[in-house]
This record gives structure tokens, C-alpha cells and sequence, in this order.
């Protein structure tokens, strides 16, 4: 097997994007069976690179793009992504591809193949009534019980959390009969660890069916353990091939940014204020498809960084989509004393709350848009901010201001980007993420909900986007509750965590606690 | 030195992909036509005028489309609804006999509110149909013709010049506009040269009064959080706008543009066509602005002047070099087919995304 042909072979990808190259030169090979890590910055052009793979409309759309791309030995160019799963190539995406009218099972069964949205729900539509629904759930099941979870299989993507929605994006990939080739486009951003094992596992199971798999993560003692290969991408261009044995953590770090990346521990300051009373949250139900909270009672004192910890499904989102008013809540939320009124966004904005959605194309973007516009957009519509008056009778979008503020964050936290009136659309995901992040920060707000606020950023922009968190937190006091399904990620910054389980608060540990006692709270134990 | 090279060929694949291929040969085309135009006999100068005067006549109609494309309310195919105000508006104000641009500034003024109303109940017909807004749209429209057949027989307008001269009530089927306000923008500061060529100024000093105002709504917090609400309602909820009210206020404006359009379009015609006339007027526009470039989820003002200068165009010079072609008058079967044909293709690239 060692001799033949290699499964895959790129070569000399070059890609741009209007004048702007975002891949030069990219030599790429994939032997049958082989688990190869896909690694670099946020930008770099991992993303790219699969989407060229997987004959993804947005390349066409831009301009093609050049080089060549090898199957079995055989030249190969996809101008659709049908025309890649026809010839054995699955792909995770990492913004999914889903269809949010339909349900899992549908979704599972049904997308196999990819083209645009509208269409498939015409021909799919009547196709769906010969099929036997019974066997086919059974079979969602079986799969989605594979990867360690348990999704209800009539549920609706629509009304999925992100990370059901996850693996019901892997689901319909491991699923595939005759599978040659699967890219993985971090699919384990949104996971806790022991929901990501779970998936290493399967995929190892595929590799040694002889399945080649190519793995995208920013997670690197994930790419550590299951790859055979380690590939770094900076900047567009391949920097290092190297076999996963020679080397590690620190030194894919530094291949990715390019320089020696130091130590990233935060050292615990202790100067956050006790208040009590501060933030109560009491006998909290929320009904978030999901991620249901059930009479949860909590107390957030000021100043403090409140990590919350869980499995997925047992309610962890819940609460900031609940006080935030994007799902049904009942119970009480009070702060100060003052109780705030729920299943309102617009109150719990003005009462000084804002919020960074783990669901960033769902719900933190405006994809359309610039990245100007979605900074400035709640600040505009929530505290009346950059708007200007002209002839004293419109109120007019500032755009000086937003320009000058964008920047600003634009350099802050370091986004790729080519300026502030690019759409973010555009842009890579974990810059995506970052647009999430500035877009709260602009708000300054008082007490701050932050929901995955570092999925899909690299290793280095991670250590930034937490240690501007934390400045927010020292400088301005801003009250910050955190969820994170990574439980290092969250002892590295909070003072406290509480761990949720089936939709109740299972107990809160101080940072420090042993590991092993909040994965005993993450049981139920 | 390199950098700048690669901007610069940047910039020329930027203009391409921002204006879009088919625009660039439909525009091609369009020029093709002109050229011929001489040889066979037809006026440029004639020619011009005439599309010009179209282009003003149908502007606002096709402007009306935006607020409604942005909110996510998708293609206003309930335009009838607009024009019916419109109508209304025109024939109210000639009710009076007032003439000149104050007729013409009155019948706007008794449009407008007429359309604002109609605009919010159209609007909560839309909200409680989210997802069907067009289907709704063209029953809407459909319907409020059919009932407004009935009304302008019924309505108390007694002036003779509006009336059937025999019962001396019911409105006509045609209405001149002659002795009233014919062609007052039209013929506003209009330039003149030559014997042919007329450039109606005060149509056009309208039209881009309009344009820039709804420009300018879009700038403000009103307007960025009704686009915001078309491009992604469930962003536009978590930050606490209402989807709902959003959805009101541009069918409103949608309604309000149409009535606005449809009394400039009847300066310019010289005529107002009661009864059945209003029925299919959303289509034209509706193609117009998707030749423009404008999706069902998206358009800018640029979509709407391209648009209505393309599709006007084509509507003019087509008819008028095959006639010349041929030597005889098929002119108007012409002019439906090339209608037709162009709302035909508009319509089945709108699923798309936009007509590419
Ligand atoms: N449709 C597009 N138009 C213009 N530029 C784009 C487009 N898609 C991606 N880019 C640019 O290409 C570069 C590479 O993006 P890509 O999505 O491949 O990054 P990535 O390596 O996947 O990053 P991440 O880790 O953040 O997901 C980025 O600078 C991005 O802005
Ligand atoms: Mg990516």
C-alpha cells in the first residue's frame, strides 16, 4: 500500500481572492488510511484549501483557482461539491451545511447531496415519503450514539444548539457507504474533551478502514494524538510536512505563528471585588431546545469571572440565551436588587448585559454585512451610540467613528482582515469569532455573558482574546460569566466555576479545584 | 510598484464581479442597438428621449421595491397596492380641478396617507404569512384591484371630466390628464436640443430626490436595523429589535414609493388607467430590479438606476430597430415579447441569488 499512488495529491494550489492570495504554491499529499493534521493561524487558509478540495461554489464564484488536484492518481478538478461526494469525499464544514428546516434524521439522510438550499428542498421534499423513517431513525441513532450523545433524531437543525448541530454535521459524514477521503474542519471547537474523544475515536476507527482523513483543529494536543502527519500552514504558504512523532505542542506553535511563542498561563490576581447580591439568578427555567435549563439558582458576585462548565446538552447555554431573552425563561433575574424583566433583549441590554453568542453565524453576525457595521451595530441600536445628527433632523450612522473604532479593535485583536468595510462574510472563522468578540467590547458593558467566546481561535489569538477579557474584567470591573465546554480553557481565567448538570447548577469549585472533581461534577456525581 | 499592479487588476475583476456579467452584455447590447439605430432609418436623438422619459416615468416604481427587498420582505409583488393609492391620490386631486405642479403636488399629498395606511395592513397580512410574503403579495394585489373595480364606480367623484358622461357617476376606465397636470415634471427645466431630443429634467431631479432619501433612510438607526432584520432576524432579535415592526415600516414605505411612483408615472403618461390597469404593474418593476442586480434579500439604489435604465432601454430600442428592420409595425408585439421575455428571465434567476 506504502508504494502505490497516494490516495491524494495537490499540487501547486494557488488561490486568490480578488488580487488578494490567500494560498501560494501548497504541495499536498494523503496516503489511503492516513490521519493528517491540518494546522495554522486563523486566515492562514485551511478553510481554503478544503473548499478548493471539495469543489465548493464560493471558489468558482471568486476566480477558480490553480494547480492540481490528484485522486487515486487520476487528475481530478470539482466544480461542485456533488462532484466531489460522488467521487468519495466528505467534508465537515466548519460553518456546517445544513438544512435548518429539517431534522436530524433528514438532515443525516437526506444532504448527501450539496448543492444550494433551495433546490434540494424542492426534489428532496417528495423523495422523503418512500423512505422508511423507522430505519432510518434507528440508524441516526446507532451513529449519533457512536459519537457519545443523544440527539433526538426528529429534532430540527433550526432549533439545534451548536453543538448538536456539530454532530449532526458529522453524523451525516461517518455515515457515507462508500467514503474515500473526509475532512474534518474543526469539529471539535464547540466539544467538551470527552465529547471530542469520543469522535477522535471514530475517526481513528475510519482511518483504519483505510478512509484518509484530513483533520483541521486549533486544539493541538488533539492533532497530537490521532495524526499520523502534521502539515503547518502560515500565511497561505506550507511551511512544514512533518510526521506527528517529531514534535509537539510548542513547536507546531511556533511553525504556525512563525516565531517562539511563550508561556500561556495567567497568573491569578486576586483583586476582583465580593459583592454579594450582585447578580441572582433564581429558580431559572429556560426553554432552549437542547440546552433546557430546569430551576437553576445562581449568585454572581461583581467583578468576578464566573466560568460555566458542563456536558453538552445538559443546559450550560441555556442561561446566557435565557437571561439574554433569546429563548423562553421563567423565574427570577436580579441585579442590584433591581429585577430584570426576561424574554426581552432590549431590557437585559440597557440593564447593562451583553452577550457573545457561541453561535456566531446563527446569531452574532451579520454575514452580508462589514465588519464596521456589525461592531457598531448593537452600540447603535442599543445605546443610540455612533450616530450623528445632520441638519439637527436625521439621526445618520457615524461612519467616521465606526471606521476609526473598527480599526481599533481590528488591531486590538489582531483580525485578517483588508479593512473595516470588508463583509464578514469573508473572512476566516476564528476571525469571524473575533468580530463577535469587539462587537460586545464596543458596548462596554457592565456584566458580560460569553459563550464560547474563543471557538475556532487559534492558539495564539486565544491567549489574546482571554487576556483582553481580562482586562475588561481588571480595568472596567466588568462582571464576566463565561461558558466554555473547554475546562482548562476556563480554569485559566475564571476565579470561580460552576459546573451545570441537567439543567441545574451541580456544584461551584474555585479555579484551582483538582481536575477530577469537576469531571465528577460534569457526571453527576 | 508590484503591489500596486495587483491592486489594479484587482480593482477591474472587483468592478466586473460587483456589476455583474449579464448587466455588462445587457448594457453591451443595449449601446449595439444605438449603433444600428441610424443605419436603419430610426433618430437616436428620438430614441433617447424616449427611454430617458421612460426611465423617469418608472423609477420611483421600481425604487419602491428596496424597503421591502431589505426588511427580508422579499420582491414587492403587492405594488397594486401603492398604485392603487396613487390613483387615488390623482384623481382626488382632480376632483378639484387643480392644476399644474399643485395639482400634481396634491395628489401626492392625498397618496401618501392612503398608502400608509394600506402599507400597514399589507404589512400585517405579511407578518402572519412569514415565508410566503410574495405569494401574499400578488394575492393582496389581485384582490385590492378586483375590490377597487367596484369602488370606482361607487366613490363620489363628480367631476365631469372624471365620470361617464351619461350616469354622471363611476369613474372612467381612461382619464386624460390633458388641462391638468400633464407632463409637469416632464417638462420642468426640460432640455431641449434640437427638434428630437428632450431630456425630461424635473422627472429626473425627482427620481433622484427619492432615491437619495430612501439612500439616506438606510443610514439611519431605523434603516440599518430594518436591513439588519432581512439579512439575519435572529441577529436582529438578540439585539432586541422587533422583526415585526421592522416588516411594517418598509412594506409601509414600500406602499408610500408606489403611490409617489405611480402619480409620477401618470404625469408622464398623460394618462390614468382605472379598473384593471394597476394589475400587472409589479412585474415590470420587479424585473427591472433584478436585471439591476438586486437579489430577493438584497438591493442597493445603484440596482435600481441600472436597472430601470436596462430594462427601459431594451424596451425602447428593441421594438423600435426590429420594427425599422422590417419594415413594418410590429412595434407593440414586439414591446410585449421583449416585456415579457425580460420579466421571464429576471424572475427565474431570482431563486439564485442574483441574475448572474
Ligand atoms: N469568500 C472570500 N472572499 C475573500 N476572502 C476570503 C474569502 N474566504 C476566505 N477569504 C480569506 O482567505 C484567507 C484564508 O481564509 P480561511 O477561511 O481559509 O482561513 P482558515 O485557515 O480556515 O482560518 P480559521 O482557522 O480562522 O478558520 C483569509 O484571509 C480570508 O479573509
Ligand atoms: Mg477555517
Amino acid at each position: 500500500m506504502t508504494n502505490e499512488k497516494p490516495l491524494l495529491s495537490m499540487k501547486g494550489i494557488q488561490k486568490d481572492f480578488l488580487g488578494n492570495r490567500v494560498l501560494e504554491d501548497i504541495n499536498l499529499d494523503l496516503a489511503q488510511g492516513e490521519i493528517l493534521g491540518l494546522v495554522g493561524e486563523n486566515g492562514a487558509g485551511k478553510t481554503t484549501l478544503m473548499n478548493i478540495l471539495f469543489g465548493m461554489p464560493v471558489i468558482q464564484q471568486t476566480g477558480g483557482y490553480k494547480g492540481t488536484i490528484a485522486l487515486d492518481g487520476e487528475e481530478v478538478r470539482f466544480s461542485n461539491p456533488n462532484a466531489a461526494l460522488m467521487a468519495g469525499i466528505g467534508m465537515v464544514h466548519q460553518e456546517f451545511f445544513l438544512i435548518p428546516d429539517f431534522s436530524a434524521t433528514e438532515n443525516i439522510f437526506l444532504n448527501r447531496e450539496v448543492t444550494r438550499y433551495s433546490l434540494l428542498v424542492e426534489i428532496f421534499g417528495d423523495r422523503l415519503r418512500t423512505l422508511d423513517k423507522a430505519a432510518m431513525n434507528e440508524r441516526v441513532v446507532q451513529v449519533i450514539k457512536e459519537l457519545g450523545v443523544n440527539i433526538n433524531p426528529d429534532t430540527l437543525v433550526s432549533e439545534m444548539p451548536v453543538s448538536y448541530k456539530q454532530f449532526t454535521e458529522i453524523a451525516r459524514e461517518i455515515d457515507r457507504a462508500k467514503i474515500k477521503i473526509l475532512v474534518v474542519d474543526e469539529p471539535t471547537a464547540v466539544l467538551t474533551e470527552t465529547e471530542a474523544e469520543a469522535l477522535l475515536a471514530v475517526l481513528k476507527r475510519l482511518a483504519a478502514k483505510g478512509v484518509g482523513i484530513i483533520f483541521i483543529s486549533h486544539r493541538l494536543h488533539e492533532i497530537l494524538n490521532i495524526c499520523d502527519r502534521i502539515v503547518v500552514l502560515r500565511d497561505g504558504k506550507l511551511i512544514k510536512d512533518i510526521s506527528s512523532g517529531q514534535s509537539d505542542v510548542k513547536s507546531i506553535a511556533s511553525w504556525m505563528v512563525g516565531h517562539e511563542i511563550g508561556d500561556f498561563a495567567f497568573h491569578h490576581t486576586e483583586n476582583h471585588r465580593k459583592t454579594e447580591n450582585f447578580l441572582s439568578i433564581d429558580h431559572l427555567k429556560v426553554l432552549m431546545p437542547g440546552e433546557a435549563v430546569k430551576d437553576l439558582c445562581l449568585q454572581v458576585h461583581e467583578g468576578e469571572i464566573l466560568g460555566i462548565g458542563g456536558l453538552a446538552g445538559q443546559g450550560k447555554l441555556g442561561i446566557a440565551n435565557g437571561i439574554m431573552g433569546l429563548f423562553p425563561a421563567e423565574g427570577s433575574v436580579t441585579l442590584k436588587g433591581k429585577s430584570l424583566k426576561l424574554n426581552s433583549p432590549l431590557d437585559a441590554f440597557r440593564a447593562g448585559m451583553a452577550f457573545i453568542s457561541e453561535d456566531r453565524r446563527g446569531i452574532g453576525l451579520l454575514l452580508t454585512q462589514s465588519i464596521g457595521l456589525n461592531i457598531a451595530f448593537p452600540l447603535m441600536q442599543v445605546k443610540g451610540g455612533l450616530l450623528k445628527k445632520i441638519a439637527g433632523l436625521f439621526t445618520w450612522e457615524d461612519k467616521k467613528k465606526i471606521r476609526e473604532i473598527t480599526s481599533s479593535y481590528i488591531e486590538r485583536l489582531d483580525i485578517k482582515c483588508t479593512g473595516p468595510d470588508q463583509s464578514v462574510m469573508e473572512l476566516s472563522g476564528g476571525n469571524q469569532q473575533k468580530v463577535c468578540v469587539a462587537k460586545v467590547l464596543a458596548l462596554s458593558p457592565q456584566i458580560l455573558f460569553a459563550s464560547e467566546p474563543t471557538r475556532g481561535i487559534d492558539i495564539g489569538a486565544k491567549h489574546l482574546v482571554l487576556s483582553v477579557l481580562r482586562e475588561i474584567n481588571e480595568k472596567e470591573g466588568t462582571t464576566i460569566i463565561m461558558t466554555s465546554s473547554e475546562l482548562g480553557e476556563l480554569r485559566s481565567i475564571c476565579d470561580r466555576i460552576a459546573i451545570v448538570n441537567e439543567g441545574k447548577i451541580a456544584g461551584i469549585l474555585p479555579a484551582e479545584a483538582p481536575v477530577e472533581d469537576f469531571g465528577l461534577l460534569m457526571l453527576g456525581e | 510598484m508590484k503591489k500596486k499592479d495587483r491592486m489594479h487588476k484587482g480593482g477591474i475583476e472587483k468592478f466586473i464581479a460587483n456589476f455583474g456579467w449579464p448587466r455588462i452584455i445587457i448594457a453591451i447590447f443595449l449601446l449595439l442597438l444605438f449603433v444600428i439605430a441610424p443605419f436603419i432609418g430610426i433618430d437616436v436623438g428620438t430614441s433617447l428621449s424616449d427611454m430617458l422619459v421612460r426611465v423617469g416615468m418608472n423609477g420611483i416604481l421600481v425604487l419602491a421595491m428596496v424597503p421591502m427587498i431589505q426588511s427580508g420582505c422579499g420582491l414587492n409583488f403587492g405594488l397594486p397596492l401603492g398604485i392603487i393609492a396613487g390613483l387615488v391620490g390623482a384623481v382626488t386631486s382632480m376632483e378639484y380641478n387643480w392644476q399644474g405642479l399643485f395639482g400634481f403636488g396634491m395628489a401626492v399629498l392625498f397618496a401618501i396617507p392612503l398608502a400608509v395606511l394600506l402599507g400597514v395592513m399589507y404589512g400585517y397580512f405579511i407578518n402572519m404569512a412569514k415565508g410566503d410574503e410574495m405569494m401574499i403579495g400578488t394575492y393582496v394585489g389581485f384582490s385590492v384591484v378586483a375590490f377597487m373595480s367596484m369602488m370606482w364606480l361607487r366613490l363620489p367623484y363628480r367631476n365631469p371630466l372624471l365620470v361617464w358622461g351619461f350616469s354622471g357617476t363611476g369613474l372612467r376606465t381612461t382619464i386624460s390628464l390633458t388641462g391638468f397636470w400633464m407632463k409637469v415634471l416632464d417638462n420642468f427645466l426640460a432640455i431641449r436640443i434640437g427638434p428630437r431630443f428632450f431630456f425630461p429634467t424635473g422627472s429626473f431631479i425627482f427620481f433622484a430626490l427619492c432615491c437619495v432619501l430612501v439612500w439616506a433612510f438606510f443610514k439611519t438607526k431605523t434603516g440599518i436595523a430594518m436591513s439588519a432584520v432581512g439579512s439575519n432576524p435572529q441577529f436582529a432579535r438578540a439585539h432586541g429589535v422587533s422583526e415585526d415592526r421592522m416588516r411594517i415600516v418598509s412594506v409601509v414605505l414600500s406602499t408610500v414609493l408606489g403611490a409617489v411612483g405611480m402619480v409620477v408615472y401618470e404625469q408622464s403618461y398623460g394618462f390614468i388607467q382605472l379598473y384593471m390597469g394597476p394589475l400587472y404593474m409589479a412585474f415590470p418593476a420587479v424585473a427591472a430590479i433584478l436585471l439591476g442586480g438586486a437579489t430577493i434579500n438584497s438591493a442597493t439604489i445603484s440596482n435600481v438606476v441600472i436597472g430601470t435604465f436596462l430594462f427601459q432601454g431594451i424596451l425602447t430600442m428593441t421594438p423600435s430597430v426590429i420594427n425599422g428592420m422590417l419594415q413594418t409595425d410590429v412595434a407593440e408585439v414586439i414591446r410585449i415579447l421583449v416585456s415579457n421575455g425580460m420579466i421571464l428571465y429576471a424572475l427565474t434567476r431570482k431563486g439564485k441569488g442574483t441574475v448572474k
